[in-house]
């Protein structure tokens, strides 16, 4: 059996130690056009903050590779799916067969329409190489960024930025910081810490063009303000990389279409992580969720359907945990509802940054958002998981010591006595 | 494998296990009165939970469909497919806290008493006898077997 994989991060090496789960024999072949043995993406931040060395950053132990008998082709980039020849194309020209394939490309940093892209200095701030140019641009002097993008990415961006002394400003189209996991109380709130370390913000807004000769030096935004900087960041997200299967017989909705084993609309090509639209159980339907965990789950799931298993993705959901020096915050599912299908419980202490905030549609926990007290929130996303109804304790969601001891005895016997399976 | 299982109608809530389970991952293992007025104390790897008269001490699972493993964003949190062991690698962790996200039971702790780092129960893996939460509690409210 000769398995091959286009990426080489959280959804690829799910697959791998899926497959091996499995088969123990078949060829497997890892495909990357980065050049680096497998690495943690979220901890670029940290390195270029300099808080994790080059060699802290691997996903996986140096051996990963020969321990899993994967041969790695790195730093060549996978052109073309051949699907009756069944192979897959590189850009040197090497032809790879295949029996099965898995899709896992990731995702391609959303840079929107502006006038100045061409100009030296702007930067995404998703993979190893892009923070290796930011660290070379501050080496030679750059001081001033702008970043464009208030979620996940920017703020950690913003946040290594100002860390090695560079002047910071957010610039963010929405009404808060944060805003795919916070609620505006919370996003305040972490505003207001991050805005007294150093950052700064403008919400509300986004910038419409580039200013410089060949190099940034500064934005004009849409209300027509004008920032100077020496460096621009495009951290507003990112879409599925899907240029392989554009245009073919795969189906592509915003990202690659999968079903409930993680295979696509073609016999034996699978696709897993940022690229693919799996199951969200929140949400009860398929969407694009780019996130690390959710990455890893869906390549294990297709690296043992591929091997040959019946098994299948019961689903993820929208989970976040970040955090900015002393203050964490760990959120799931729908953080801020849109209907009076909802029930809201939620307790604020705007002074010591505290914030959680529970969100119940019948009956079962379906969101949550906790700032700072963030201890055993993972009790709440097995609620969400596992559709739990919780009428029985619900006046407990939020008391800082919440715990099994507040579910009823049979139901926290029956799940002290496994795991989760 | 082996686990620890807690029997609640015999727990008294004294927190010995933690006591215990503290002392065990100091820098002190054999010193009870080292390990807690000298150096870094470390968080306890076993919490009890208490609403009188029940109380049960509760502890990592060891799942063996781990989803902190699978949502550790450093591949720090791992789990040894030989002994069945969930364990953290504390160097490679940073303290993200996505495993408290994940785990379904609550079992991970955050420890900032030294290096920042998410802080579970390994079974005592370090010696090969019975962890040390179980060996001391005084009611045998705290069993290690098989099931």
């Amino acid at each position: 059996m000769n398995y091959v994989i286009i990426g080489n991060s959280a959804a690829a090496i799910g697959a791998v130690e899926g497959i091996r789960q499995v088969d123990r024999e078949g060829r497997i072949t890892i495909v990357s056009d980065e050049k680096y043995h497998t690495y943690s993406r979220p901890l670029i931040s940290y390195w270029l903050a300099g808080k994790v060395s080059e060699d802290k950053m691997v996903y996986r132990k140096d051996n990963f590779y020969e321990v899993n008998s994967v041969t790695p082709i790195l730093g060549v980039k996978a052109v073309k799916i051949d699907f009756t020849g069944k192979k897959v194309e590189l850009a040197d020209g090497t032809n790879l067969p295949f029996d099965k394939l898995l899709v896992a490309a990731g995702g391609k940093p959303i840079v929107p329409p502006m006038d100045g892209l061409d100009k030296k200095g702007i930067y995404s701030f998703i993979k190893f190489d892009d923070v290796k140019e930011i660290k070379d641009a501050l080496s030679v002097g750059k001081n001033k960024a702008v970043v464009i993008g208030a979620g996940l990415i920017g703020l950690k961006a913003a946040e290594a930025l100002n860390k090695a002394g560079v002047a910071v400003t957010v610039v963010e189209l929405a009404n808060r910081i944060l805003p795919a996991i916070l609620d505006e109380e919370a996003g305040v709130m972490v505003q207001d810490y991050l805005e007294k370390n150093g950052v700064k913000f403008v919400l509300n807004n986004t910038v419409s063009k580039v200013l410089g000769e060949a190099e940034v030096s500064g934005v004009v935004l849409q209300n027509g303000t004008k920032l100077d900087c020496d460096m621009l960041i495009v951290a507003i997200g990112v879409n599925p990389n899907i240029a392989l299967v554009k245009e073919t017989e795969v189906q592509v909705n915003r990202g690659i279409v999968v079903n409930e084993k993680m295979e696509t609309s073609v016999y034996g090509i699978y696709a897993a992580g940022d690229v693919s639209e799996g199951f969200d159980i929140v949400y009860g339907t398929n969407r694009v969720l780019p996130l690390l965990p959710n990455a890893y789950m869906q390549g294990e799931i297709a690296g043992r359907n591929m091997a040959g298993a019946e098994e299948v993705f019961a689903g993820g959901l929208a989970m976040n945990a970040i955090g900015f020096g002393d203050l964490p915050m760990l959120t799931a599912g729908i953080i801020k509802p849109d209907s009076d299908q909802f029930e809201v419980l939620s307790e604020a202490d705007t002074a010591n940054k505290c914030y959680r905030k529970v969100i119940l549609k019948d009956g079962s926990v379906v969101g949550y958002i906790c700032l700072n007290k963030v201890d055993r929130a993972g009790i709440m996303t097995g609620l969400i998981k596992e559709k739990v109804d919780v009428s029985a304790f619900k006046d407990k969601l939020l008391n800082p010591d919440f715990g099994y001891i507040d579910f009823p005895k049979e139901f926290r016997k029956s799940r002290l006595s496994g795991g989760a399976e | 494998m082996k686990k620890v299982y807690a029997k609640e109608e015999v727990c008294v809530g004294c927190r010995l296990c933690e006591v215990h389970c503290i002392v065990a991952h100091s820098e002190y293992p054999n010193d009870i009165i080292k390990a807690f007025k000298k150096g870094n104390r470390p968080v306890a790897r076993v919490l009890v939970e208490e609403n009188k008269p029940v109380s049960f001490a509760l502890q990592c699972r060891h799942c063996e469909d781990a989803p902190c493993t699978k949502s550790c964003i450093t591949g720090a949190m791992q789990r040894n497919s030989e002994t069945g062991i969930v364990y953290n690698q504390e160097e490679r962790c940073v303290g993200c806290w996505t495993c408290i996200l994940a785990c379904p039971f609550g079992a991970i702790r955050r420890d900032e008493s030294g290096k920042k780092a998410a802080s579970k129960c390994d079974l005592c893996s370090s010696n090969d006898e019975v962890p040390a939460c179980v060996a001391n509690c005084p009611n045998e409210a705290l069993s290690f077997e098989e099931r």
